[in-house]
Parts: structure tokens; sequence; C-alpha cells
């Protein structure tokens, strides 16, 4: 069988009956998300990787399963669902790749999410229907290349120009910019107020150069956004939000679903090496018969565990509008790096096997690099957390 | 175009099976249950692509408890219109067969879709059974079906090749692999279909002639024996005296 094409043995772990806690919806969206895993990401996921490509066929089919902005309201390309609904489609997403739950936790979380909350009625008619069908990609511009844990102190900037505004500066490790139609680019105005732009593909002055040689998130595209006297009409501006808020609420949105991607990563890993140790036999007995073995395998399971409570409780949480930003920095925090350390387990685990694209190990171990940088690094989210409970700021 | 297609539940293809009560019941203890594959993936599909060609209705129906009603709404989300579940525990084919064909009896439905067969039982009876029962012909093995008019031109599996039939509505066929290609619900469908009715129905009365005695399970796989390449008297040896197929 080619390389790549091999049979997806996955199989869902629930040692605390976790399904117990969801509804028919999450679980008839859980199994959909599963399956299309299994059919349109398994079989290709390792080439792309291996290549660097991004698979971009699978924007129309991410649309197609419902992955963009599933919990946004219907009239505005959104599926109506619950916060636990989009976590979970977003973990079995991530057990694919966290590349592939990247295209989707930036369409529906980082731009529909923004102009659903933020932009005007006419804005969110224009964009949110084609974004939710996948004919638009969005990217969303923060990071600056001198401003990524620090974006308050960005430099891309908007002046007044009549009914434009002249966009200025650049922005730096955007996800999907290449390939982008829309881009959300927070930038300050002329008091110093951060604001919403929306930039179109196209506009004079605007252009997205690809970054290449990254040997994490391979399957996803990740470039810069520079912006040379862009002209941008004023009825592009999110009408709805000014100051630092605005982009962090995405955030929010986006590090809520990853606390559950990660789950999904650390399952896969989780899953292969049970399978693996119960397969492999040496000394005349299967690995899982060692106990340095079940040591690893039984402390992966208790923290999948412990992390899937976590998400659940969050999405509760989520659902009724209260969860707090500190309450999903702390889940985005230990779920990422409990599927890290579960990646690097099951890397043992698997030998030498461990390092091939025979098995998902390392190419979800090196994704999880980002992921525990994007979104807000991990000792970032250390110092959010920090600061909640003492009440001093350590940033800085 | 009314269309019927008749699902049923069946263990993960993952499940342990085991048997309760004697040996006589089948142990769901611990079992996570599918919609079996042959009604998901071909029968229903090809109902709904004839619907979405021709235009009319698809209804689901099962015979269950409301255990069964998971796998119901899964129909319901790939896109069935509406959904009956006809309120009884079964415990063979022809009572199965029974309850459909008096629900569908005065509905006048133009075509029943069944599975070829569980991948539990393996019957493939009930449809024989409905279309006996509904006084119409039956195709059975169905791997492609296509529709002019009221009349259906299917080809179905035999031994070593296919044959093509021609029958003319109503009449009732069992789906195998080719039929249609497995359709997976979008967030969409999911949503939806918590808005399309569930209709249960109380089962008519029956008297089964059949009951199953008992379940036993195949004998466990005996480990594989290793006959060196030189020694081909122990081979034959084996074939002979062990395997006993020379
Ligand atoms: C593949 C990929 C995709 C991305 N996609 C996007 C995107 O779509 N949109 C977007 O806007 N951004 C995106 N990012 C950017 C990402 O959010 C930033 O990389 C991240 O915020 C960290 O910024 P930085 O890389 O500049 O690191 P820095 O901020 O320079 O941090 C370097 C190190 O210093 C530490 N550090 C910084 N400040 C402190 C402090 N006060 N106290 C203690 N330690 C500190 C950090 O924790 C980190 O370990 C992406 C990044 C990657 C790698």
């Amino acid at each position: 069988m080619a390389k790549g094409a091999k049979e997806d043995r996955f199989k869902g772990h629930d040692y605390y009956n976790v399904d117990g806690l969801l509804s028919e919806d999450h679980l008839l969206a859980r199994d959909a998300v599963r399956d299309w895993v299994k059919k349109e990401v398994s079989p290709i996921i390792e080439d792309y990787s291996n290549r660097a490509e991004c698979p971009h066929h699978l924007f129309k089919g991410l649309a197609e399963i419902g992955a963009f902005g599933p919990s946004l309201p219907e009239q505005y390309g959104g599926g109506g669902m619950d916060e636990i609904a989009y976590g979970i489609i977003m973990q079995e997403l991530e057990r694919g790749d966290s590349g592939i739950r990247s295209m989707a936790s930036v369409q529906g979380s980082l731009v529909m999410y923004p102009i659903y909350k933020f932009g005007s009625e006419e804005q969110r008619l224009k964009y949110l229907p084609k974004l939710g069908s996948g004919e638009f990609i969005g990217c969303f511009g923060l990071t600056e290349p001198d401003h990524g844990s620090n974006p308050s102190g960005m430099v891309t900037n908007i002046k007044d120009d009549g009914d434009h505004v002249i966009l200025n500066g650049a922005k730096m490790w955007i996800t999907n910019s290449p390939v982008a139609d829309v881009a959300v680019v927070w930038a300050k105005d002329e008091s110093g107020i951060i604001r919403g732009v929306i930039v179109e593909k196209g506009m004079p002055g605007f252009s997205a150069p690809e970054i290449h040689g990254k040997w994490s998130l391979r399957a996803s595209i990740t470039g810069e956004l520079v912006f040379e006297d862009v002209r941008v009409p004023k009825s592009n501006i999110l009408p709805g939000v000014q100051g630092l808020k605005g982009p962090l609420s995405c955030l929010s949105k986006a590090r809520y679903g990853i606390a559950w991607g990660a789950i999904g990563a650390a399952m896969d890993c989780y899953d292969s090496a049970l399978r693996y140790s119960l397969e492999r036999e040496q000394f005349g007995k299967p690995l899982a018969g060692f106990q340095l073995t079940q040591k690893k395998l039984a402390e992966m399971i208790t923290e999948i565990t412990k992390a899937q409570l976590l998400a659940w409780r969050l999405g509760t949480m989520a659902n009724e509008g209260k969860a707090t930003p500190g309450q999903i920095s702390m889940a985005k925090r230990n779920n990422v790096h409990m599927a890290l350390e579960i990646a690097r387990e099951a890397r043992q685990i698997h030998g030498g096997m461990g390092i091939t694209n025979e098995y998902p190990i390392m190419r979800h171990m090196m994704n999880l690099e980002t992921v525990l940088t994007y979104e807000g690094t991990h000792d970032i989210h250390l110092l959010i957390t920090g600061m909640d409970v003492t009440g001093i700021n350590a940033f800085k | 175009m009314k269309l019927l297609v008749c699902i049923s539940k069946t263990p993960d293809t993952t499940a342990k099976i085991a048997f309760t009560n004697g040996d006589t019941e089948f142990n769901e203890e611990g079992v996570q249950f599918i919609m079996n594959p042959y009604d998901e993936w071909y029968a229903l599909v090809r109902a709904l692509e004839l619907k979405e060609a021709a235009g009319g209705s698809v209804t689901i129906i099962n015979v269950g408890t409301s255990a069964n009603d998971a796998v119901i709404r899964k129909g319901l989300a790939i896109g069935a219109d509406d959904a009956v579940r006809i309120d009884a525990d079964p415990k063979s084919s022809y009572f199965v067969a029974k309850q459909i064909a008096a629900y569908a009896a005065d509905k006048e439905f133009d075509v029943v879709l069944t599975g070829k067969e569980t991948i539990d039982f393996n019957g493939s009876e009930v449809g024989g059974m409905i279309a006996e029962a509904l006084d119409m012909p039956f195709i059975s093995y169905a791997t492609h079906l296509e529709m002019d008019g009221n009349v259906a031109k299917i080809t179905r599996d035999i031994e070593g090749g296919a044959e093509v039939a021609e029958v003319s509505t109503p009449f009732t066929l069992s789906a195998s692999k080719g039929l249609a290609e497995q359709r997976i619900p979008n967030m969409k469908g999911i949503m939806m279909s918590k808005r399309k009715p569930l209709n249960v129905v109380a089962p008519v009365e029956i008297s089964d002639p059949s009951k199953v005695v008992g379940y036993t399970l195949p004998d466990a796989k005996e480990s594989v024996k290793l006959v060196d390449p030189e020694n081909m008297t122990e081979l034959v040896r084996l074939l002979h005296e062990e395997a006993k197929v020379i």
C-alpha cells in the first residue's frame, strides 16, 4: 500500500464515560467529523505534511461538513450549534492534524467570529455566508515581526483619508495569509487605539508572501501580511470594538477550541501507542506487558481523561457565557502541554518506528510545538493564571 | 416518488460478542451500536439520490425500542425526511418484516429499500419477507439502480457475474455494496434532524412461528503452525492428519 495511505485504525478513548455528559448532537457531530477525517484527512495527511504543502481542497470539505463557525447563528453561515459541539469538532479535526484544525479555527473563531461579533450588518451579510461556505478563505493578522507576545506594542497603523483609511505595517506568522481572500487585521488609529480592519485580496499595496522552512504545522500555510499605503474603505472597519479586547476576545474563542483540539492529538498518539505496544513483542512478550510501558500508558490515559473533563466543564461554562479568559487560558495551556508530553512518550513506545511517517506521532509532536506557542505561548498563559491568582502583573 | 428505507442497528464492528440468558440472547452490555452499513451507505443514500432526482420523500423505518433513536436520528441527519419507529423489541426477521409490512400496507410506497443483510445476524431475510407480505416483486443484492419513470433497471450480484433486471414500481430491493456511496452527515443535517418528525407507532399483534433456541461462538482460531520449507513430508502429514484437507 502507498505510504500515507495506510488504514487509520483510530478508536476513541473514554475512560470516564465523558460521552455520558454529551448530548446526541455532540455524539453525532463527533462521529461525523471522525468519519470525515478518516475518509479525507488520514489517507493524505502524511504526504502533504511531508511535502510541506497545504491540502487546499480540504477548505471546501471543511465547509461542507460544517466546521467553519459551527457555533455561529445559521443565518450568518454558521451551524447554530453550542460551544461543546464546536469543541468536539476541533478535537476530531486535530486528531487528524493540528494544521487542519488550524484551518478551521482561524476561519471560524478568528475571522467569522469578529465579523459576526463586531461587524456591521452589512459586513456580516457580505462576508459571513461566503466564509461559512468556504468560497472565501480568511486570515487573522495580529502578530508582528517585533510584537508577538506583546501585541499591544503593535506598529501597524491606519491614517484617516476621507472615506478611506491608509494602512501601513506588516504582520508575521499569519495562518492562511497567502491564500486568503480576506484578512481581519488589527491596527492602531491615529490616537493609538487598536481597530479591526477587513482587508481584501487585490487591494493595491497589499501582499502576503509565504513563510517557508517550517518543521511544524507543515500542512498549514503560513505567511506575512505586508501593507504599503493600502487604501481601505472606512466601511471595512469593524464598528463594534476598540482596543485590545477585540483581538483578545477572538483569541479566547480560538483558544477554547484548541483546548479541545489538543485532546484529539493526544488521543491519536495514545491510541497508536496502545495498539503498537500490544502488537509489538520484545523479550518474548508484548511491550504493553512491561511495567515501564504500562506506566507510560496509564499516565497518558489519566492525563487525557483530566483534559477531557477540563474541556467539558469549560464547554458548559462557555455555553452559559460564563467561561472567563483566565479559565480558557488555563485549559489551553494545560491541554496542549499534556498533548505534547503524550506525543513524546508515545514516540518512545514506538521505538524507531516512532520517528517515521508510518505513524502519526512525530507529525503530531512537531505540530504541537506550534500549538504550544501560538494563541499565547505556554509561558504567557502561565503569567495570565499567575496574574489572575496573585493580582500582580508579571508581564513587565 | 415515495421511498421507504428500513434501517437497523448493529453492533460496531469492533464489539466483543457475548451471549446471555442461557446463550439465547445477544449480550448488549457495553456494546456500541451503529446503523447497519448496508442500510446506511447504500439503501438510504440511493433513496436520497432518487428523491433528489425525481422529487418525493424518503421515510426511514426501524422496529425497535427507544434505544435505537440515536441511530434513527443519524438517518435523519444524513437526509431522510421523516422517521417511523415501531416500538417493539424484535426477536426475528419475520417479526420485523411483518411489522414493517403492516405499517407500509396502506401508505403506497413506490420503493421499499433494505440493506442486503445486517452485519450481525446476516439473515438477508427482511427484504424478501416484506415484499411477500406486501405482494411486491423483490430484487435482492442490488448493486446498481436506474429509474426511468416508474420502471427500474437494477443490476444485481450473482455468483461469478451480474444479472440485470427490470421491474416497475412498487417493488422492494435489498442493497449491496456499489449501489451508492457513503454520505457523512454534516452539522447542518445534524441540526435539521432535530426538527424532523420521528413517529413512534405501536406494533401490531403477530404470532412468530420461529424462535431462537441458542447461540454459540465459533471455535477460537488456532495459532499458526510454521513448517520448515525443507520438511515437505511434515507439511503433507499435517494437511492430511490434522487439517484433513488432503
Ligand atoms: C505556525 C504559526 C501560525 C501562526 N498563526 C498566527 C495567526 O494566524 N495570526 C497571528 O496573529 N499570529 C499567528 N502566529 C503567531 C503566534 O501567535 C506568535 O508566534 C506567538 O504569539 C508568540 O510570539 P513570538 O513568536 O513573537 O514570540 P515572542 O513573543 O518573542 O516570545 C519568545 C519567548 O519569550 C517568552 N516571553 C515573551 N514575553 C515574555 C514575558 N513577559 N515573560 C516571560 N516570557 C516571555 C515567550 O513565552 C516565548 O517563549 C502563528 C505562529 C506560528 C508559529
